[in-house]
């Protein structure tokens, strides 16, 4: 905090919702909202019955199966008897405690990041935690949202509360119009590129300026999203009115004198004029261009109309080494351009990218084209709700008739504990946020993408500039 | 959870020379498919120790506790399968010059202690172990202390995760020693 008493958002956000707090210990923290999905949340509970303890407020927990459920035939049980247990055992645990619980056959299933702010659970000004590390993604309401691990899952459901260190405060500014072609996901990439994959450890930031300003919830949603894979495990966008108009109206946002009420005070939800933050980041937007990433981590991407790096004229030997170590697993030549790299398989999908505005701009570059022979192309809708505004806008017949596969809502590709897996040695284009070795399927190569991109690397079997097409 | 207590430890220590090592990689995704916290360490580093000349699969750092890699260990996912997988194949302390601050928070509720030192020191230590496998490193929790050899170096870490550790508690006892106060909260927001 600043010594005038100005604060910023975070500050704010943390002030309001601290419990308890005493010299030498971290604060407990209030939480609004808990999300929690199958595969990171039956241990918490089992733990809870073997300790005797309940759900503190099953009214604060939302519960989705997304990380493993089958993106087609949904009628059938998942096909691995493992995965279906994860589901079923987040049907019962959500049944025994009365949490709310979009089932794998109700139209609003989705990924956990993507429901949250579709169904107006996700407000300003709350803090909101999931057992994952995309939950930055809720920051884009102006709402202080974090992932964490197993045991920290069970004590918020025992507790409602987490105990917490105050993270230091980041400001990333970006101000400028977007060129044509370039979109929120080539401004993260970017910014992750500049400040590398620890450049936000232990820090929670704020997107502040222009461009942020500028860009739609969608656009937020895929910037705060992918906060995490620069080291922080919060980023913010300041509420305004793109962010009421989104929320206006949605199932779980406050109503009639309420929403009134609501708006006034998330309109206090930003960061005041002469607050200080520990760390400032600039990026001038006019810059961008539309990226995509050669390594195994989420760094190192380089602008589509330039080549793979060569780690020898990198000037740091441990940053040489791995990239030489990532090439190697990548199975790319140094200086090759970019957009003579093939790709095998295409996955528009995950928490990042699979919202209707990604869809449509997808769909603008598959209009009227076709995937290219030999490759294989899916799009996975981020929700059930999703997939049927798509359907409605014929976004989907555009997918079908080019040859993309038309999938369920869930995680899918992005990390493949289902049944869509890249084959050892497959590249893919991806609209997800990490490239690590490995995450799409075993031996899998990932290049990360944007939505658009994605598109024009299905049609034409290799990278290609959107901007060309 | 209640965990195991740790007061100190000697131990013979891998050397995992390399930066940003995530949690897909310390344990893939396919492997998450338990509904249980044990049984991770046979898949622990899964498609690297596919690699023969992977550090793990030298016989001569078996039975080692402490792990010491690069920069940014732990990155990515919040998955607390990484650090269960990491204590189930026996490893109870990590020293680097960073870790990623979810993973860090995960082993502190696992009972793993991880060891923040600088750069140098770290490339010292993981020269040490490749060049001399049987060097052991000793970590005590009680003077935050690490040392090999003659030599010795202080470190960091959080107090309070410092008594939980050596006490091995439970950090939901820990919070309900304050229910008066999550209720005196709770009723005060629905006002
Ligand atoms: S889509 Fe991918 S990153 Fe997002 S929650 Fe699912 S698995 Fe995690």
């Amino acid at each position: 905090m600043t010594d005038t008493g100005s604060r910023t958002i975070v500050e704010k956000i943390w002030d309001e919702h601290v419990v308890h707090s005493a010299p030498g210990e971290p604060d407990l923290l209030y939480v609004d909202l808990h999300l929690a999905h199958e595969v990171t949340s039956p241990q918490a509970f089992e733990a809870l019955r073997v300790a005797g303890r309940s759900v503190r407020r099953p009214d604060l927990t939302v519960a989705v199966p997304d990380h493993n459920v089958p993106t087609h035939n949904r009628h059938l049980p998942a096909k691995d008897p493992i995965s279906q247990k994860q589901i079923e055992t987040l049907r019962r645990n959500a049944q025994e405690h009365g949490i709310l619980h979009f089932d794998i056959v109700d139209e609003r299933q989705g990924i956990v990041h993507v429901i949250g702010p579709e169904q107006g659970l996700t407000q300003p000004g709350m803090v909101i935690v999931c057992g994952d590390s995309h939950t930055s993604t809720h920051g884009a309401f102006g709402a202080l949202a974090f992932g964490i691990g197993t045991s920290e899952v069970e004590h918020v459901l025992a507790t409602q509360t987490l105990q917490q260190r105050r993270p230091k405060t980041m400001a990333v500014e970006v101000d400028g119009d977007l060129s044509r072609g370039v979109t929120p996901k080539d401004v993260i990439l970017q910014i992750i590129a500049e400040a590398g994959v620890d450049g936000g450890t232990g820090h929670a930031v704020e997107y502040r300026g222009t461009t942020f300003a500028n860009m739609s919830m969608e656009g937020r949603m895929t910037v705060c999203n992918m906060t995490i894979e620069f080291g922080a495990r919060a980023g913010l966008v300041p509420p305004d009115d793109v962010t009421f108009e989104y929320l206006e109206g949605r199932p779980y946002a406050p109503t009639g004198s309420g929403w009134d009420e609501a708006v006034a005070r998330w309109r206090s939800v930003v960061t005041d004029p002469d607050a200080t933050f520990d760390s400032t980041f600039r990026l001038d937007a006019t810059t961008i261009a539309p990226r995509v990433t050669w390594g195994t981590t989420p760094a190192q991407s380089v602008s589509v109309d330039s080549a793979v790096p060569n780690p020898d004229s990198m000037p740091d030997d441990s940053v040489a080494a791995a990239a030489r170590r990532a090439l190697e697993y990548m199975a790319l030549e140094p200086d090759v351009p970019i957009t003579e790299i093939p790709v095998d398989v295409v996955f528009i999908g995950s928490c990042t990218n699979s919202r209707i505005e990604d869809l449509r701009a997808a769909a603008a570059v598959a209009r009227g084209r076709h995937v290219a022979s030999g490759v294989r192309a899916l799009v996975v809708p981020g929700s059930g709700l999703i997939k049927a505004q798509a359907e409605k806008e014929g976004l989907a017949d555009v997918f079908i008739e080019a040859g993309f596969e038309w999938r369920d809502a869930g995680c899918s590709m992005c990390l493949a504990m289902n049944d869509d897996v890249l084959e050892p040695g497959q590249r893919c284009a991806s609209t997800s946020n990490r490239n690590f070795q490995g995450r799409q399927g075993p031996g899998g190569r990932t290049h990360l993408v944007s939505p658009a991109m994605a598109a024009a690397a299905a049609v034409n079997g290799h990278f290609a500039d959107v901007r060309e097409i | 959870m209640v965990m195991e207590a740790f007061r100190a430890l000697t131990s013979k220590a891998i050397p995992l020379d390399r930066s940003d090592v995530d949690t897909d990689q310390i344990i893939p995704a396919q492997y998450m498919k338990r509904v249980e916290r044990t049984g991770y360490g046979q898949f622990l580093f899964d498609s690297l120790r596919r690699e023969p000349d992977f550090v793990l699969n030298d016989e001569r750092y078996e039975g080692a506790r402490i792990l010491v890699a690069g920069r940014n260990f732990g990155c990515g996912s919040s998955r607390e399968h990484a650090p269960w997988a990491l204590e189930d194949y026996g490893i109870r302390v990590i020293i680097a010059p960073s870790f990623a601050d979810i993973f860090r928070n995960n082993c502190v509720n696992v009972g793993i202690v991880t060891v923040v030192l600088d750069e140098a020191v770290v490339s010292e230590l993981l020269s040490r172990s490749t060049q001399n496998p049987e060097s052991e490193i000793t970590v005590d929790l009680e003077t935050c202390e690490i040392r090999a050899g003659d030599d010795r170096w202080t470190f960091d870490l959080d107090e309070f995760h410092r008594e939980r550790l050596l006490k091995g508690q439970d950090q939901i006892d820990l919070t309900l020693r304050y229910e008066d106060r999550i209720a005196a909260y709770e009723s005060r927001r629905a006002r």
